[in-house]
């Protein structure tokens, strides 16, 4: 049950976005360019990614399987494969430009003083432009703000994990701005 | 300096909002939200003590200055109850209603699970209301979020005080939206 009493029975960050419409605006605002904007180079698939990563990092389920279901949909990828990817992504199939990006992104988990000079380049050997690697440490960052969010107000998650799953396609078409009452 | 060419010479998050103005407006919204306008409960002064000391555990320099700055301006230059709160927050001269925020905001800061049924029991006995605990929450987390966009792609972070006191001056007049001005043109009597 949440903290607080939110007087609707959304899961996640969707019942805190019904609660609140006034933070609501600027919290979509922000995911909907991050992660959905076309005028990215990363690709929806990429940016999800990196939500999903930083999200598992900071043991969030529900934010790590609605980005980890969008991701999937995106990719090509069933869950198994989404897993593997949280787990061990080095080892996976991903380019290195992305794997040098995922790093970055477990940094700024930790702390934003955890990115290095030797990441930074890495990133740019494998091909990352200065906004590629802007956006992943926003992207990362403000995964440590929603996670945090989330867990913080004890808010509820479906557990049945096909939910999500279900449910991605459909927000793939609609965007964020429109994930609070439907 | 900067992981990445920012091509302006604005002091920390300022010098991000130059660099990506697309990602700047969100940004921007969600803490004059949170921090400036008009809250049912919460003084603008209240909300930006939680902001600093937040960004003071996550030890973002830049965060912590500017927002200990408009927290001091916005609580009637009062400097020694910033400073306290960022020494002790338990014996500072505020509410325990604040304090008892202030420790939800800390647990927030290590780790959203670390909120307990106890903490907001707590805050709810010293008068907090679902939506002061909602807010308390989502500030420190929305910290945990900028401390690490600052600290992440390393912006510069001046250590001069008279320029955090005249860019807090300015936010705590005019909130987050109004264009900052540039440190070449500050009158500053201390070099950066």
């Amino acid at each position: 049950m949440a903290h607080i009493k939110l007087n609707n029975e959304l899961p996640g960050i969707r019942g805190l976005m019904a609660y609140r419409p006034e933070t609501e605006v600027p919290l979509n605002a922000l995911v909907e360019l991050l992660l959905r904007d076309d005028n990215n180079t990363l690709t929806r698939g990429e940016r999800e990614l990196i939500g999903t990563y930083v999200s598992y990092l900071n043991d969030c389920f529900f934010c790590q399987n609605v980005h980890g279901a969008l991701a999937g949909h995106y990719l090509n990828c069933n869950i198994e494969q989404i897993d593997s990817i949280k787990h061990n992504f080095q080892s996976t199939d991903l380019s290195p430009k992305m794997k040098a990006l995922l790093s970055i992104a477990a940094s700024v988990q930790k702390g934003g003083k955890n990115v290095t000079e030797e990441q930074i380049e890495a990133a740019r050997t494998e091909g990352a432009t200065d906004v590629e690697i802007h956006d992943t440490v926003l992207i990362a960052a403000s995964f440590c703000m929603f996670n945090r969010y989330v867990d913080g107000l004890g808010t509820w998650a479906p557990q049945d994990r096909q939910f999500y799953v279900d449910r991605a396609p459909r927000r793939a078409e609609e965007g964020y701005q429109s994930s609070v009452y439907n | 300096m900067p992981h990445i060419n920012l091509s302006n010479d604005y002091p920390g998050i300022r010098s991000l909002f130059v660099y990506r103005p697309e990602t700047a407006k969100p940004l921007n919204g969600l803490v004059q939200v949170l921090l400036h306008d008009p809250h049912p409960t919460l003084s603008a002064g209240e909300r930006e003590l939680i902001a600093t000391y937040v960004s003071n555990l996550n030890t973002c320099y830049y965060c912590t200055n500017i927002h200990g700055a408009i927290a001091r301006h916005q609580l009637g230059n009062d400097a020694g109850t910033v400073k306290q709160v960022l020494a002790d927050a338990n014996t500072a001269p505020i509410s325990n209603k604040l304090k008892s925020l202030l420790k939800i905001a800390a647990k927030v800061q290590s780790g959203g699970k670390n909120v307990t049924e106890d903490d907001v029991m707590t805050a709810r006995a010293e008068g907090a209301t679902d939506i002061e605990i909602h807010d308390t929450v989502l500030i420190a987390a929305a910290f945990c979020m900028y401390n690490r966009y600052v600290d992440g792609l390393a912006t510069w972070q001046p250590h001069n005080d008279e320029l955090y006191d005249k860019m807090g001056e300015q936010r705590a007049r005019e909130g987050y939206g109004t264009p900052p001005v540039k440190v070449s043109e500050m009158e500053l009597t201390q070099t950066t």
